[in-house]
């Protein structure tokens, strides 16, 4: 036993040597994630993840920094000449890492491209009605309307060299269908960032390395950067733990413990910028799967309210989070621009109020809906789920519970199904960082000519908010329009519009021989990376 | 000479005739589970992003054909798949053909040393625990063969990470480590981390099999054994070694044929499991992420593509049924 046990530990000590020793030279970072980064095309997929990954190999107008704040990545300066013209200036002596000059030429070419067929950014085209090249390094962005975040919007924008594209047949995004030309910026790169991609096997394993000539400062001392994705949750944490990756994520919230426990590792967690909120059918005139017929119990605000008051969130944060999720009142999280704290409280939580707001609506006896929630998208979402269920039980409400994937899931409840739902949850994250996208994508009234609140799943309606939301998106004193913002917020409140829940916690694991910075979206940024 | 010729004839006619039908079982199978996609979910939404507009995701489903009738939907990918060609990847946005050609070495490097070890591992100790059949050694490997039945998969990898992985720090916890490239053939059986990487899958797929096997050996030996011919053969003054391995292992060879050979069919298509647990990255892998993001294309190709494994498998088991068993030679050229 004890000579076991003495093997054993020389065999660690040998481990934890060699994998230093081996760190030291070359300052290799490996990392995992649930899932795979889904192409390098940058005007491929607007998702989080695979934007965030690239980031670290094309660059935008403009960039985040590592404590969030916006500051010029290839764009030196920028200002709103007029109030329909953002002009840009940008940075001189940048090259693409296959030796190309950066130019106003490759920003113009890159917002074209992100209105071909395969683009799923169009959302963000539609923000530039036209570019115009003033100079070499100086171009004119011009809006539809006078839009004061443009620059906040363009995060996401990278930028990708017009000869580059040209030569190789990518002129056009990588179409899903295929059969299109934009297939070699799929597994292809050739960006400004620090980074450069080595190699790629899509589904399998992508290596970057550094760029040598990058014309910023590279904080972090990574060299060589390793990913890979680890579908499992157990594969996942085992591989962080034995020592194969360097960081992992998600972790299993139930895992943290184990991560506590075992040598050399230590859960990164924090809230990220993602609300989980509850949203009610408001729109049909009887809810699907109920057994109050001729009307629809939800129109009623008591009804919703009583709902908010019957939740225990705080039961919520402990049992099915671990004390690791935020409790709030808003849609917004701290770290979206627009957030009020005023607003942020929640009623408390009150049975007997609840029950005596359902008796008042004439619901004594309570009712009977079906629930929709997703299994395997947000953190521990379907206990959650359950939970809600639970809680509702106690104001006599009969939750019929269908948790299911995220594809049979977002199949069902979203537009082009008809927003087949009659009480979800779901969560949100800002893309822009900014509260205009919550309150016109999630709260303004859906089906107008606005083409407002395409994600406002249960049809929440007050035509002030559309007002509201098209103010916020022209207003340029901030003072005003952080009015704005709050009167929309505070309407929605009032009205018990979702019911929001809380930030759900970021969750990584990481390795003590490493230091990483943790971004509210979830972004992993391999600059700030350091391997000790 | 006459005789060969008639046989190889027969032959021809028997793998050709076989050939056909594996067509007609891969366009049931792609029928089925043509059939079977529209309750996977709906892919356009693991296709964009959140903040893509609902014209935009109706366009799209436009541009896949997802809005097509399913008797048209079916028909384009029959006559495309009859082609060789198996379309696009959602998810990879690249021609399905290609993704499984870059991961069918990694499935079939893994099936096949699992297999082998299942094999050699197998049928001595099925021999063994026939021949002393109330040895201590031989109760250890049947205790030891139940665990391998029972336990699900899953399970025994995961505990072989923990252990081997987590614990001890022997061998990597994930992946095919450092690969090799020969042609369009990517080898991990070159390199040392290559290898190691490949023993844990190996030993969590080969478990079940290696079970199956000896308790299938250790069967038929012990029918076999009680024969008359083996007590002939003893009668004689034969060697046991003789008797055992010459005269009553042979015999019991072709029940074993046939169970393997089906096998290594299961292998290949249960390869899904471990090749998740240990994110080996093969076809099963490929496969498994691709229900997750109900990526047609390659879920279509895949099942195809393990339909026809299995026939041609069939195929392999029946032909070899030929050389072993004397009798149904003399029997199919005197018909």
């Amino acid at each position: 036993m004890s000579v076991w046990r003495r093997t054993l530990t020389t065999t660690f000590a040998g481990a934890l040597l060699g994998a230093t020793a081996c760190a030291a030279q070359a300052e290799t970072f490996r990392w995992g994630f649930q899932g795979d980064v889904q192409t390098m095309d940058p005007h491929g997929l607007f998702e989080t993840m695979t934007l965030g990954f690239q980031r670290n190999i094309y660059e935008g107008l403009v960039i985040r920094d590592d404590k969030m704040e916006m500051v010029g990545a290839l764009a030196q300066s920028w200002q709103n000449v007029e109030p329909t013209v953002w002009r840009f200036s940008l940075r001189k002596g940048v090259k693409f890492h296959d030796g190309n000059d950066f130019k106003a030429d490759d920003v113009a070419f890159s917002v074209e491209r992100l209105r071909s067929e395969g683009s799923d950014m169009k959302v963000v085209a539609a923000l530039i009605k036209e570019t115009k090249v003033v100079d070499d390094h100086t171009i004119d962005l011009i809006t539809p309307a006078p839009n004061p975040i443009l620059p906040l919007q363009l995060e996401i924008f990278y930028i990708m060299d017009k000869q580059w594209a040209e030569k190789n047949k990518a002129v056009e995004a990588t179409n899903v269908k295929g059969g299109d030309e934009g297939n070699y910026a799929n597994l292809n790169a050739n960006g400004t960032g620090p980074f450069m991609l080595k190699s790629r096997q899509s589904g399998v394993k992508t290596v970057l390395v550094r760029n040598p000539n990058y014309w910023g400062e590279i904080k972090g001392n990574v060299t060589e950067a390793v990913f890979t994705p680890i579908s499992q949750d157990a594969t996942r944490v085992a591989a962080l733990i034995s020592g194969n990756v360097h960081m992992a994520y998600p972790i299993p919230v139930q895992d943290w413990k184990r991560l506590k426990d075992a040598e050399g590792v230590k859960p990164l967690t924090g809230p990220e910028a993602r609300t989980i909120f509850l949203g009610f059918d408001q729109q049909r005139d009887e809810l699907k799967g109920s057994n109050v017929k001729g009307k629809n119990p939800f129109k009623d605000v008591r009804v919703r309210q009583a709902f908010m008051n019957a939740i225990n969130i705080d039961a919520i944060k402990k049992k099915v989070m671990r004390g690791a999720a935020t409790p709030t009142g808003l849609m917004i999280a701290p770290q979206i621009n627009g957030f009020s704290e005023a607003l942020n409280n929640r009623p408390s939580y009150d049975v007997d109020g609840a029950k005596k707001l359902m008796a008042n609506a004439g619901y004594n006896d309570g009712f009977e809906v079906t629930m929709d929630c997703p299994n395997d998208r947000y953190v521990n979402d379907e206990r959650i789920c359950q939970a809600v269920a639970s809680m509702l039980a106690r104001i006599n409400v009969k939750v019929n519970l269908l948790a299911q994937t995220k594809s049979k899931y977002f199949g069902k409840v979203l537009a082009q199904n008809g927003y087949d739902t009659s009480f979800f949850l779901l969560g949100w994250t800002p893309s822009t960082f900014d509260s205009h996208n919550p309150i016109s994508s999630l709260m303004a009234c859906r089906g107008g000519e606005d083409e407002l609140g395409a994600f406002n799943l249960g049809g929440y309606c007050n035509p002030r908010i559309n007002e509201l939301a098209a103010m916020i998106q022209s207003e340029t004193d901030q003072a005003k329009r952080q009015a704005m913002i709050e009167e929309a917020f505070k309407i929605h409140k009032d009205e018990v519009g979702h019911i929001p829940l809380h930030q759900q916690p970021l969750s990584w694991g990481v390795s003590e021989m490493v230091d990483v910075i943790q971004r509210p979206d979830n972004v992993f940024d391999l600059r700030y990376a350091v391997v000790k | 000479m006459e005789f060969l010729f008639g046989f190889s004839n027969f032959m021809l006619t028997f793998i050709a005739q076989r050939l056909l039908q594996s067509v007609i079982v891969m366009l049931t199978v792609a029928l089925i589970a043509f059939s079977l996609f529209r309750y996977v979910g709906d892919p356009i939404n693991n296709m964009v992003g959140q903040d893509t507009t609902i014209e935009e995701r109706v366009e799209l489903r436009e541009r896949l054909g997802l809005n097509d009738p399913f008797v048209v939907q079916f028909g384009r990918f029959a006559i495309n798949a009859v082609q060789g060609e198996f379309g696009f990847s959602y998810q990879h946005r690249r021609p399905v053909s290609e993704l499984i050609a870059e991961r069918l070495p990694a499935t079939l490097e893994l099936s096949l040393v699992s297999a082998i070890l299942a094999l050699a591992v197998g049928i001595p100790m099925g021999v063994y625990t026939a021949i002393r059949r109330d040895g201590l050694l031989s109760r250890g490997f049947m205790t030891l063969s139940l665990i391998g039945v029972s336990l699900p998969t899953f399970l025994i990898g995961i505990l072989l990470i923990l252990f081997f992985g987590v614990i001890l720090r022997w061998l990597p916890t994930f992946g095919r480590g450092e690969v090799v490239q020969l042609g369009w053939w990517t080898t991990g059986f070159l390199t040392s981390s290559g290898l190691k990487s490949l023993i844990m899958p190996a030993i969590t797929l080969a478990l079940f099999q290696m079970t199956l096997i000896m308790r299938l050996v250790r069967a038929e030996m012990l029918e076999v054994l009680r024969t008359d011919f083996v007590k002939f053969g003893r009668a004689r003054g034969l060697p046991d070694r003789f008797v055992y391995f010459k005269i009553a292992l042979k015999n019991t060879l072709v029940p074993v044929i046939t169970i393997t050979g089906l096998q290594l069919g299961s292998i290949i298509a249960f390869a899904i499991i471990t090749e998740s647990v240990f994110q080996w990255p093969g076809m099963g892998l490929l496969f498994i992420q691709a229900i997750g993001e109900v990526d047609i294309p390659v879920m279509a190709a895949y099942l195809v593509m393990i339909a026809f494994f299995f026939v041609v498998i069939n195929l392999i088991v029946d032909v070899l049924y030929f050389v072993v068993d004397p009798r149904l030679r003399v029997d199919s050229a005197s018909g």
